[in-house]
């Protein structure tokens, strides 16, 4: 039998793993639900932010901080980069031929990288000590990942909710054709929207190099688990993605403590499996 | 302040509208009447931008607008509430307003416009945190109205205002129309409800088959036989 003091430690490391993957989900969420199209190399760009941040830290001395910020304008120019170079061409096309645009984009910067940088695992090491609280042993790391996730994402909605131009990226989303009767040109909202998921993959790219090594197929572990969060909370959906985040991160963490690390994975999988057969539309998702 | 000279336009190989000639005056309220599939709604369409004229020319207050884009049109001046009212559903009452003052000139009076459209509508000031499209069929029109008002608009293009509404809330808001007039907009409306237009605007046209018909008074044309029989239902 598992003592409770690791069964709580197991809860508090996935309420701190969900912070970082609801950070994930809405950035991913955020372009599906306004542009329609799943980046399906959106982890990848989160990958390549790792290895931007890790170049800054180690090559040219930049120190962390200093870094993340540099790492959340390289996020944007590469979102704005992925919407005019590949989105914009094609966005008339079948959803299965943006599907495959993305998913190409997706080999293209795995191969890339593994060219440029080869395969090595790399990390930015960060030596920060780890907070005893009462028997539970939580990573200082982990902890201010999880807050600065959380701070972006009330960033994030506090631009969705309260600004001119957040409103009309979710009004745009509901009728393009009315937006443009307000005076807003959709092509530009898109293009904000594209900036500010990727300004989102930047953060995240900040927050997981500080307890991660980054290697060309990083978008591997994380992709298909961001992926299936969106699914999960609802595509588009940005508040069931994040109770999804952490619903699943809960599995992941108690099934690692309770199993194995590996067996959190795969239980977590099962569960996704079993709830798209029992809802397809989320587990948020109103009845029709 | 508008003119349409010999305006075609369609949808494909479709044409909706032929060679239509068309005038508005400031401060003038004019109605255009016909048919299901008369082109009205084209009309509309053609000139705020949401579909470009094949030919024609379309000035407003001398600036040829015809082939710009929607969202330049607004920013002269012109705003359009489209058929169907178009809202945003999962936005608030007063996320819908705001996003009707989304140009730049508009935001800088925005506080001062939103005051004016609640005082027109109380009713949205009492609804103004629920989503829009939780609304009753006259309150989401009166949302529509409320929400171009807040571009500060020189001239207001109106589809179908009446659709789908109740008898009774129907004659309000033809008198909120007037009112709206009364505060100094120029009109263009688009309407079947014809006994019903014709007593609030200056001027009517009949489009039938995509073509003018007949142009002229209000007065005068509620008068005509021919638009009695066919369309007041006297």
């Amino acid at each position: 039998m598992i003592e409770p003091i690791f069964l709580l430690e197991a809860v508090i490391n996935g309420i701190l793993l969900g912070g970082v993957l609801a950070l994930l989900a809405l950035g991913l969420n955020l372009i599906f639900g306004v542009i329609d199209i799943v980046w399906i190399a959106y982890v990848d760009l989160v990958a390549l932010c790792m290895y931007g941040v890790y170049f800054l830290v180690t090559l040219y001395g930049f120190p962390l901080w200093l870094a993340g910020i540099a790492s959340i304008g390289l996020g944007a120019l590469l979102g704005l980069a992925v919407h005019q170079l590949i989105i914009t061409p094609i966005l008339a096309s079948p959803p299965i031929n943006q599907l495959l645009a993305t998913g190409g984009l997706l080999f293209f910067i795995q191969s890339f990288a593994t060219l440029l940088w080869s395969t090595d695992h790399r990390s930015v090491r960060v030596t920060l000590p780890t907070i005893e609280l009462g028997g539970i042993f939580i990573s200082f790391t982990r902890l201010i990942a999880f807050v600065l996730a959380i701070l972006a994402m009330i960033a994030l909605y506090f631009f969705l909710t309260r600004t001119f131009t957040g409103t009309a990226i979710r009004a745009v989303s509901q009728d393009r054709e009315a937006i443009a009767l307000m005076g807003a040109r959709p092509q530009r909202l898109y293009l904000v929207t594209s900036a500010v998921g990727g300004a989102m993959a930047g953060v995240a790219g900040a927050l997981l190099i500080m307890q991660y090594a980054v290697h060309p197929y990083f978008g591997g572990a994380f992709g298909p688990l961001t992926f299936m969060i969106c699914v999960l909370g609802g595509l588009g959906n940005m508040v069931g993605a994040f109770f999804a985040a952490f619903i699943m991160a809960q599995v992941i963490s108690l099934g690692g403590v309770l199993v194995s690390t590996e067996m959190g994975y795969v239980i977590a999988f099962v569960i996704f499996i079993v709830l798209i057969f029992v809802r397809p539309g989320g587990i948020f998702a109103r009845r029709a | 302040m508008l003119e349409l000279h010999g305006v075609t336009a369609g949808y494909g190989a479709f044409t909706a509208l032929w060679d239509v000639g068309l005038t508005v005056s400031a401060g003038e309220a004019v109605a255009v009447v016909g048919p299901n599939g008369a082109g009205k709604t084209t009309l509309l369409r053609a000139i705020s931008g949401l579909i470009a004229p094949r030919e024609g020319r379309v000035t407003f207050e001398g600036v040829e607008l015809a082939g710009h884009p929607a969202y330049d049109i607004v920013a002269h001046g012109v705003a359009h509430v489209p058929e169907g009212r178009r809202l945003f559903p999962q936005l608030t009452v007063a996320e819908n307003l705001k996003m009707g003052a989304y140009l730049p000139a508009a935001r800088a009076h925005y506080h001062e416009s939103l005051e004016r459209v609640y005082t027109l509508f109380p009713v949205l000031a009492d609804r103004r945190v629920q989503r829009a499209g939780s609304l009753s069929g006259g309150e989401q029109q009166m949302l529509a109205l409320g929400r171009a008002l807040m571009s500060r608009p020189k001239l207001i293009l109106l589809d179908e205002p009446s659709m789908g509404l109740a008898p009774v809330m129907v004659l309000r808001l033809f008198d909120l129309i007037r009112r709206v007039r009364e505060e100094g907009y120029t009109i263009l409306v688009v309407e079947q409800n014809v006994r019903q237009v014709l007593k609030i605007v200056d001027r009517a046209y009949l489009l039938e088959v995509g073509r003018v018909k007949m142009e002229g008074r209000a007065a005068d044309l509620a008068g005509q036989d021919f638009v009695r029989k066919a369309y007041v239902g006297l």
